[in-house]
């Protein structure tokens, strides 16, 4: 079975259908773009997925788990994590805090041992800020933990939103535009760093991309839809030679 | 300027990062202990208050200034927190017992408020809130057999372990300082815990906390549920410091002005709790100050501009008469809400901050410093 595994999914909103009966599945250990134009569905299956939106139809399964019912914060507890098209950041906060709120999942802490703030709170407060260092250490945020989120520049956030879905240490991160509003240097950077979360990490990555450059480059496999239909599945190289995906997205 | 050298986790966590902390709150705490002894009575009275005030101020914040949810009904928490108490001590139930009591009855109805409020955000749940306020004042002054109705009910003097404690000693003083100093180490003990944070989340984004696994709906209820109980344990102490309740003490007015503590002490801090609510305590006196004697100030400035003595005197009892005018209470108010949040939207709290940093920073501060720009519009889909 797969390790994660979409079925028939269909989102409509009235006449208009989003995701139109969408299957596809993602194998553990793998890095799955998903392509298309403006307005194909690709944000919409991940808002499925992480259950913003309720599908019409079809079913969600990971690890062999059928999701398709759970509230969404429990996706989030069993090991999916995401990043926003348009960073969903905590503003008002410091990146310290940000970060630590991506721990949300694996507090066992209960509302009276934190009133008093208990040794257990304590010691389970260094564990999270342990775990936290490290991702500030594999992204590089180490100049701006004190910072809030309010002032910092957009490259920069757009990295904040990867470590704290990396702070909650998941199996399967979904990634909406992870390069958009990046310049090339913090793309290439980007590139690298999800090349990494697969390699020394082991986190499986379903992404939604329009840069094509950065597909070819981290791709094990791409999906193009269009009109919330999939229109090609494989490997980069053969969904750019489709000629349907040619004709509705890349152009000749 | 100090720079903090941190070298361990511990440092993040700590309450008191460094000496200074120490050495200003430990002078505070030594000045608000000897002050019973060097203040008049009139000020101990007020300073009371300001502890009442500023516990209500810490239970609004946590759920105005951090989890984000506004409430214009916490004069009808403070209310059933005080007529619990009145209502207990009919039967003789200890001090300690029907305090818990108060709390423990007002986080419960707190947290039932916060259920309906879970699906209403804004200026819808403002005004939910305050319909709850106006059933509670109604259920006050209706319930005649418990509360007394319109009435009112007289507390009797507080007495804890057998030794009875006036509302105007010392001691009742102490406990008031006691309660608020121990509900300021619970919210900071719960802000840099994970429910704290959770709280933060859901102000900031609730579609990422959701995302991040928060049980958005469950931190809502926590956040009223806290914040209710800890206006309820306050209702008690106000019952006894005014040893006489009745529902119009429990207006919207009351509400108002809890609102007024957090947005006027600055809501990103405890702080501006305890600032704005010495601010709202000390303005009613010089309301009344201004009223008393501002005709005769304006009339003494007319004539020494030269009027005569029968415009003087007419002058005089206009502003008199202006002074006296019903509401002019609450549009001062109004007046002072509008003027911080245009002006000085991080409160008292904030305006010390800057204070602070323009000597740090001598003579190179900015006044662009706190200056927020929105640069990046958040997403408006998923809400």
């Amino acid at each position: 079975m797969s390790y994660f595994r979409a079925e028939n999914l269909s989102l409509h909103f009235g006449g208009l259908k989003a995701v139109d009966a969408v299957s596809f599945a993602v194998e553990k250990g793998e890095i799955l773009s998903i392509i298309g134009p403006n307005g194909a569905g690709k944000s919409s299956i991940f808002n499925l997925i992480s259950r913003i939106y309720r599908p019409t139809s079809g079913r969600i399964f990971f690890e062999d788990q059928d999701i398709t019912e759970q509230p969404p914060y429990d996706i989030a507890k069993l090991g999916i994590a995401r990043t926003f098209q348009n960073i969903e950041l905590f503003e008002n906060a410091t990146v310290l805090s940000n970060l630590l709120v991506g721990r949300h999942r694996h507090s066992t802490t209960r509302l009276w041992q934190e009133l008093l703030f208990l040794p257990s709170v304590r010691a389970n407060e260094k564990v999270h800020r342990r775990r936290v260092e490290q991702v500030i250490e594999f992204l590089d945020l180490e100049p701006y933990r004190d910072k809030l989120i309010s002032g910092l520049p957009y490259g920069v956030r757009k990295v904040i939103e990867l470590a704290r879905a990396l702070c909650s240490e998941p199996k399967l991160i979904l990634l909406d535009e992870p390069s958009s509003g990046l310049n090339v240097e913090e793309t290439g950077d980007m590139s690298f760093w999800i090349r990494d979360m697969k390699n020394e990490l082991g986190v499986t990555v379903l992404m939604v991309e329009h840069d094509m450059s950065l597909v070819n480059r981290v791709s094990d496999r791409v999906i193009a839809l269009n009109y919330g239909r999939v229109l090609a599945m494989g490997s980069p190289a053969e969904v750019q030679q489709h000629p349907d995906v040619v004709a509705a997205y890349l152009g000749a | 300027m100090r720079f903090l050298f941190k070298t361990s986790y511990e440092d993040d966590i700590k309450l008191f990062p460094h000496l200074g902390y120490f050495v200003s709150y430990g002078i505070l705490l030594a000045l608000l202990l000897i002050a019973p002894y060097v203040l008049s009575s009139y000020l101990m009275s007020q300073l009371v208050f300001v502890c009442i005030y500023a516990t209500v101020g810490v239970g609004l914040l946590i759920l105005t200034g951090f989890t984000g949810q506004a409430s214009l009904g916490h004069a009808a928490f403070l209310a059933i927190g005080a007529y619990t108490a009145a209502y207990l001590q009919k039967y003789n139930v200890p001090f300690p017992a029907y305090f818990l009591a108060a709390g423990a009855l007002t986080g419960l109805i707190g947290a039932m408020v916060g259920f309906p409020a879970l699906r209403l955000t804004g200026i819808y749940l403002v005004i939910a809130t305050i319909s709850f306020a106006l059933i509670v004042e109604e259920i006050l002054a209706r319930w005649e057999s418990v509360t007394n109705g319109n009435e009112g009910m007289r507390v009797k003097t507080l007495s804890l372990l057998g030794v009875t404690v006036p509302r105007d000693s010392p001691t009742f003083y102490f406990l008031c300082l006691a309660v608020l100093v121990l509900t300021i180490v619970g919210t900071l003990n719960l802000l840099r815990s994970p429910t704290g944070r959770a709280f933060v989340a859901i102000r900031d984004s609730e579609t990422a906390a959701r995302s991040m696994g928060v049980n958005v709906a469950l931190y809502k209820v926590k956040s009223f549920a806290i914040s209710a109980a800890i206006t309820g344990f306050a209702g008690v102490l106000f019952a006894h410091k005014l040893s006489f309740i009745s529902p119009e003490m429990f207006t919207l007015q009351l509400s108002i002005e809890f609102i007024i503590v957090v947005l006027i002490g600055g809501t990103f801090s405890l702080h501006g709790a305890v600032l704005g609510a010495i601010f709202i305590v000390m303005i009613d006196p010089f309301l009344t100050y201004l009223k008393d004697d501002m005709p005769g100030i304006i009339a003494g400035i007319a004539a020494t501009f030269g009027a005569g003595p029968a415009t003087a005197g007419n002058i005089q009892s206009k502003v008199a008469a202006f002074a006296s005018l019903n509401g002019l209470k609450g549009a001062i108010y109004g007046i002072i809400i509008v003027l911080f949040v245009l002006f000085e939207p991080l409160g008292l709290y904030g305006r010390w901050l800057k204070i602070k940093l323009f000597f740090q920073l001598f003579p190179l501060y900015k006044r662009a410093t706190f200056k927020r720009q929105k640069i990046y519009v958040k997403s408006e889909r998923n809400r």
